[in-house]
């Protein structure tokens, strides 16, 4: 390295400390969090003892609505799954204006705000009073608001790896269109249908603006749970529910993040 | 192939039978609501003719710039640093950063109370140090921390990126003809990154104007366009006007994402 690439003192001062601080930004408030929902009473501190307790009320208050988040996270995923892979595939092998075209409509719902979409689902079905109190209208928004990361992360794996010509080679094997998509298709797209799978459990169990406005006080999600629990509860319980959230999404993030760098790496 | 193009087409149509009946069908209605209130067609302009609705409409446009010129600005002084220096504990900083991009709104919400709220961190803080109580948490100033906080990580990982596929040979060969370090940022470094930070400024820019969960958890009193609808629709049960306004959000989320994909592709055109 010569010395002119060596980086201005002032500049790399200036940049750690701004790195720094955005660092404290993010992850103080986490970790207060974390603690809260650990500690007996936040207002006097970790000294009036680390406890359990809260934790347990949460479980006792709230565990319909985890398991509510878990199953309407699961069915979006084996909709979009149903739905998205088959037109992925059948999208991405002839690209045209006319696919361009049905791309675009398909990903508009991910640019309108989540308010709008479900005030426009509430004034089309809200009047049909078993579907309107059943999860799966929940199930519905969910999908809706998805099934575009499901699409998008399909075709690009589809683009990259040159589906057609492997397609072509099978097809000359005397394989019929549907053994091709199960047998050649599918397991190509693979990398691209597990990111998007978890794209999509992540974005669904954290889902709220949607939600708030499409649950009724039977069909509870977790995130709507936690806005109640912030608006009523004490502080320490809605900590403790916020950790709870915590230990559900973390994962499913960190999974994310290492697979998309071995997808991108591969693809390098 | 003819077999696979009846096949292709019996694959698209679940995906077209689901956004006609959940999407395109739902946005006639919403339409249709909007315009068949007592004000008939004249309440799809209501964001511009009602004095109240212009108000919020002008403060979320002015917290949404607001919101994207801090976050591009934080984040590409992060991302540079990051990309540029390599020292132990980096992968964790990294991660760190990047680790709020599964906190939904809610959440963010409640970080800023934490933060800035009664019981909050900057209010012992504040206490302990005499400076009287900092309490910012329910109001347009916590709104923007809360913000800031949700599209950071997003737009880190899309800077990052950008300064990485940055060749450094041309910031180098700027410096070898005397270019100041001020120099190279704003005519090397600041147009290579050029499309991401379109790109990412766009989402940041339509998340703080339609997000709904942050506002919610801090405050129903905040006036921003998403609390106005929510209001107006749950509590007024005014349908034509939470309608109309949804569907004036929703144009103006999706003009800004479709000319910031157009305007950042046809820079990466240029670039390539």
């Amino acid at each position: 390295m010569t010395a002119s690439m060596k980086p201005h003192r002032l500049t790399f001062a200036f940049q750690l400390t701004v790195t720094l601080l955005a660092c404290a930004f993010l992850m103080v408030p986490a970790g207060a969090s974390i603690l809260a929902g650990f500690t007996a009473n936040y207002f006097r501190g970790v000294s009036s003892g680390l406890t359990l307790k809260w934790i347990g009320e949460v479980l006792a208050l709230y565990s319909d609505t985890i398991a509510l988040s878990i199953a309407i996270a699961l069915g979006t995923l084996g909709v979009t799954l149903l739905i998205g892979v088959p037109a992925a595939w059948a999208l991405a092998r002839r690209p045209s204006r006319l696919t361009r075209l049905v791309e675009e409509v398909v990903t508009l719902p991910v640019a309108i705000p989540g308010l709008a979409l479900a005030l426009a689902l509430i004034l089309a079905y809200g009047g049909i009073r078993e579907f309107r109190m059943s999860p799966l209208f929940i199930l519905t928004g969910h999908v809706l608001y998805t099934l575009p990361f499901m699409l998008r992360a399909v075709m690009a794996v589809l683009a990259a790896v040159d589906v057609r010509t492997l397609e072509e080679g099978a097809a000359s094997l005397g394989a019929s269109p549907l053994q091709r998509f199960f047998q050649v298709v599918v397991p190509n797209a693979r990398g691209g249908i597990l990111a998007g799978a978890l794209m999509v459990v992540t974005l669904s169990i954290g889902e709220f603006n949607l939600t708030w406005m499409l649950h009724t006080p039977l069909t509870k999600t977790l995130p709507v749970g936690l806005a109640d629990s912030y608006a009523s509860m004490r502080l320490e319980i809605a900590s403790a529910y916020t950790l709870v959230f915590f230990v559900m999404i973390v994962p499913l993030l960190v999974a994310l993040q290492l697979f998309g760098r071995t997808v991108q790496g591969a693809a390098k | 192939m003819h077999s696979a193009d009846r096949l292709a087409r019996l694959f698209l149509l679940p995906l077209f039978l689901f956004v006609a009946a959940f999407f395109l069908l739902p946005m006639v209605r919403l339409i249709g609501v909007a315009g068949s209130g007592p004000n008939g067609m004249a309440e799809y302009f209501a964001i511009l003719t009602n004095p109240r609705h212009f108000a919020t409409l002008v403060a979320t446009l002015t917290l949404s710039a607001a919101v994207t010129a801090a976050t591009l600005a934080i984040g590409t002084v992060v991302a540079l640093f990051l990309a540029r220096n390599r020292f132990f504990g980096r992968p964790l900083l990294v991660s760190l950063l990047t680790l709020p991009l599964a906190f939904p709104g809610v959440v963010v919400g409640f970080m800023v109370i934490l933060l800035a709220g009664r019981q909050g961190l900057l209010s012992s803080l504040s206490m302990g140090l005499g400076m009287g109580r900092w309490v910012f948490a329910y109001s347009m100033a916590g709104l923007f921390a809360g913000y800031v906080y949700f599209s950071l990580p997003r737009v880190l990982v899309t800077l990052m990126a950008a300064v990485e596929k940055l060749d450094p040979a041309l910031e180098e060969a700027a410096r070898s003809l005397g270019a100041s370090p001020a120099q190279v940022l704003r005519d090397v470094t600041l147009p290579g990154i050029a499309p991401a930070l379109m790109a990412s400024g766009a989402i940041a820019f339509a998340t703080a104007m339609g997000a709904f969960g942050t506002a919610f958890t801090l405050a129903t009193r905040i006036d921003v366009l998403a609390m106005t609808i929510y209001t107006e629709f749950t509590l007024n049960a005014n349908f034509a006007t939470a309608a109309a306004l949804s569907i004036a959000l929703g144009l103006i989320t999706w003009v800004v994402l479709a000319l910031a994909r157009n305007l950042a592709g046809a820079g990466v055109a240029a670039a390539g």
